[in-house]
């Protein structure tokens, strides 16, 4: 598709910087960040699948250790996003600001998606250890249940409404679903669970060597990747709420013409044609 | 061994495939709003 730059006022930053396709959510701070996190995947690739070793330990992981290497930075990148999102609702219901309510919905579709990845990895890992895709694990459950927590909390954002009130909305639902994150922190702790407990989070970790890096690799490569999506997410949620003003702008004044195209007839007396 | 390398492998494909679906997705929904925005509702460019 080409667009007519000489009529399209959208086009006009392409002419004052020939050569950059500025066009999108993308600025040079995201492109200097998405290749730093392509390189960073590149790493985890290497250390995860060829320089590391298969797990020495007496669990019999074998090679499926590697799979840690993206199910548990994932898992927990995924509740960072949900803490952001509680950080945001908490922010926005004190200043209300557009700003800490589109923080707060960019950071939970992102979690969403990294909540969706972590019980899919996770299950992959179930079935070789396991030999079962799911059981009704508190862990997995409560994971779960975060997961349908916060796509109530997207949909409630679809909800229609006046934009306040559906950002106060939203708040609350958010902080509501934030609730389950401790839960599913410490649910093998508080539960006898399948689920091993925790393995890096504690003053002495269980794993170390090239292991350990490759975790650490792993949380380090996702955090920069959540970075990346939350600033491209945070700016396609801002163009929605501009556009939807604009919309409204657009219908309002639609309104104003119809009302004042209507004003003589309305206000001609009854009985008398105009 | 190798059927352990298959779990290995399904995992990362798909959180990494996922996730660039899911950026590609983020960065043609930008473009499609872009195109119908004017630049100074875009102050990152």
């Amino acid at each position: 598709m080409t667009i007519d730059t000489a009529a399209d006022p959208v086009a006009e930053p392409r002419r004052r910087f020939p050569g950059v396709r500025s066009e999108g959510t993308g600025s040079r701070g995201s492109r200097v960040l998405g290749l730093v996190t392509l390189a960073g995947m590149a790493a985890l690739l290497l250390f995860g699948l060829v320089l590391s070793p298969q797990d020495p330990g007496p669990n019999e992981m074998g090679q499926t250790v590697r799979i840690m290497y993206m199910h548990v930075p994932v898992a927990i990148i995924a509740f960072l996003a949900f803490g952001v999102t509680a950080v945001g609702s908490i922010m926005y219901l004190w200043k209300r600001s557009e700003f800490w309510d589109l923080t707060a919905a960019a950071s939970a579709e992102i979690g969403v998606f990294l909540t969706a990845a972590t019980l899919a990895t996770g299950m992959i890992w179930g079935k070789f250890a396991w030999g079962t895709w799911w059981v009704w694990d508190a862990r997995l459950t409560t994971t779960a249940l975060l997961l349908v927590l916060f796509l109530g909390y997207l949909a409630v954002r679809r909800l229609p409404g006046p934009p306040e009130q559906r950002s106060k909305r939203a708040a609350i639902a958010g902080l509501i679903a934030f609730v389950d994150v401790p839960i599913v922190h410490y649910s093998v702790d508080w539960w006898r669970s399948l689920h091993q407990p925790a393995t890096v989070s504690r003053f002495d970790p269980q794993i170390d060597g090239l292991l350990l890096f490759s975790l650490m690799l792993g949380m380090v490569v996702f955090l920069l990747a959540y970075w990346w999506l939350m600033i491209h997410r945070f700016r396609v949620a801002l163009m929605e709420s501009r556009l939807e003003e604009r919309g409204l702008d657009v219908a309002l004044a639609a309104r104003r013409a119809e009302a004042e195209a209507t004003a003589p007839v309305a206000a001609t007396p009854a009985g008398v044609r105009p | 061994m190798s059927g352990q390398w298959g779990y290995v492998t399904a995992a990362y494909v798909m959180v990494l495939g996922s996730m660039a679906a899911y950026a590609v997705w983020t960065i043609r929904r930008g473009r499609r709003l872009a195109r119908r925005l004017p630049a100074e509702d875009r102050r990152w460019l």
